[in-house]
């Protein structure tokens, strides 16, 4: 890792572009002007590191977190998957963190206004790392949906947050996992945000029956692709 | 299918296809910030511990003190109260505290240059940290001490990068990524001093999302 390969561009289609009318809010909180393309420097190559230290065992089962005693009150799931390089390179000791809201769809959050109760047994957010093959699995109560006030009857499709930075400052992702089959997604502005809509179904878990534990979860995977290097390492930073 | 204009397919023998950015939402506090202001559980939050915070200069730390403070606006001229600013930067003798820095220059043991703030009710977020010392650039060149910020929000459907620089600065003529903003749009890209603070250096820099004034992002 002492070579200094270059990030490949972000993928156009895959990201949503800053204005997105359907997303009510982006209408003034998106640039006008085209961002600025610069070449990655040394500013952009290294990023911050989280270590294991960040990560307590009790950070990956947001089910008990809590640490009531009680159990978080919803469908308990496992969601694994694997974070990896646009050229399949699995990302090792990768901090994802993560944030929900609970099983009647309310988030921890003082902002949340909705009328739906909260559970005292539910924080709502989780760390995890990947381990040597990229993999990583937390355990977590499916979120549900919510009405938020985008349009008339608006409502979030069930997702979970995730944060991520990858292996350097331009590898960033800030995105959201959706849960499959569910009738919300085409109606929902921030999903359709993504304007591809191949690359949208790359927001979607799919159930796995193999990440299901018996008489205790069920199990969905979902894979992160960060953007991949150049071919040819750079001469010095 | 978009008609979209795409980079160049990569050479890979696999070639996977990026995940799709997604916004913050609000309600991010919970999951990315653990202080006690948002989140009143003692075995998670970390006020002390965490590396997720908006004090990145510790007692030990070498260079000179700075605060940043500053407001972050949208296209009505409105401030922002659910925004997150996260910075990444080198220590003042001019080096990350990452492996693929070579350059040689010193490693500060007190300073990982990493931080995160959010924005409160008035769109007003805060950083303390060194000034940076300048780094490398492309073809040997030197960069200017910049600060490298990344800004999320509700309704920015993903986060945009940019860069702090410091007002005032001779070494700004030479700076390649300077170079490449058009004049008019420069200042957006300067923290401006304004003043002194327990020992630190004040730097004002708002940061406009959209309109008058727009602070410029860069694709990178």
């Amino acid at each position: 890792m002492s070579k200094l390969s270059r990030f490949q561009a972000l993928d156009a289609e895959a990201h949503p572009p800053y204005a997105s009318p359907r997303y009510v809010s982006s209408v003034f909180r998106s640039p006008h002007e085209a961002p600025i393309p610069i070449r990655q420097t040394l500013s952009e190559l290294t990023g911050p590191s989280f270590g294991p230290s960040l990560v307590r065992p009790e950070d990956v089962d947001l089910t008990t977190n809590a640490g009531t005693g009680s159990p978080a009150i919803g469908e308990r799931i496992i969601v694994s998957g694997r974070v990896l390089e646009e050229d399949g390179r699995p990302l090792p000791n990768t901090l994802l963190e993560i944030w929900q809201c609970n099983a009647a769809g309310r988030y921890n959050h003082a902002s949340d206004v909705h009328d739906a109760p909260l559970d005292p047994n539910f924080l709502g957010a989780g760390r995890v790392l990947t381990d040597a093959d990229g993999c990583y699995r937390f355990t977590t109560i499916r979120p549900g949906a919510y009405p938020w006030r985008n349009h008339y009857n608006a409502w979030r499709p069930a997702h979970i947050h995730f944060s991520l930075f990858g292996p350097a400052y331009a590898s960033r992702l800030v995105t959201q996992m959706y849960f499959p089959g569910d009738p919300l997604l085409e109606l929902d502005g921030i999903f359709m945000s993504v304007t591809n809509a191949e690359a949208r179904q790359r927001l979607v878990a799919r159930f796995d029956h193999a990440t299901s534990r018996p008489h205790y979860a069920l199990g969905y995977r979902w894979d992160i692709v960060l953007r991949g290097r150049e071919e040819t390492p750079l001469e010095g930073p | 299918m978009s008609a979209a204009p795409r980079r160049t397919r990569p050479n890979y023998d696999v070639y996977l296809r990026q995940t799709p950015g997604q916004t913050l939402g609000p309600f991010f506090h919970q999951g990315l910030l653990r202080t006690k202001a948002v989140f009143q559980v003692p075995g998670l939050c970390r006020d002390d511990a965490d590396v997720f915070h908006h004090q990145l200069a510790k007692p030990d730390t070498f260079g000179e003190r700075i605060a940043i403070e500053g407001v972050v606006s949208d296209g009505l001229g409105q401030p922002i109260p659910d925004a997150l600013l996260e910075i990444w930067q080198a220590n003042a003798y001019g080096r990350y505290h990452h492996p693929l820095d070579t350059s040689g220059r010193e490693i500060d043991p007190a300073f990982d240059g990493y931080g995160r703030a959010a924005t409160d009710a008035r769109g007003a977020y805060s950083f303390v940290s060194v000034k940076p010392g300048p780094v490398g650039g492309p073809g040997g060149s030197v960069q200017a001490p910049h600060i490298n910020l990344v800004l999320g929000a509700r309704g920015m459907t993903r986060h945009a990068f940019t860069r702090i620089y410091f007002e005032g600065d001779a070494q700004h003529e030479r700076d390649a990524v300077l170079a490449l903003v058009p004049e008019a749009r420069r200042a957006t890209l300067l923290a401006r001093p304004s003043g002194q603070r327990d020992g630190a250096t004040l730097y004002r820099f708002d940061i406009r999302v959209q309109g008058e004034q727009e602070t410029v992002f860069f694709a990178i």
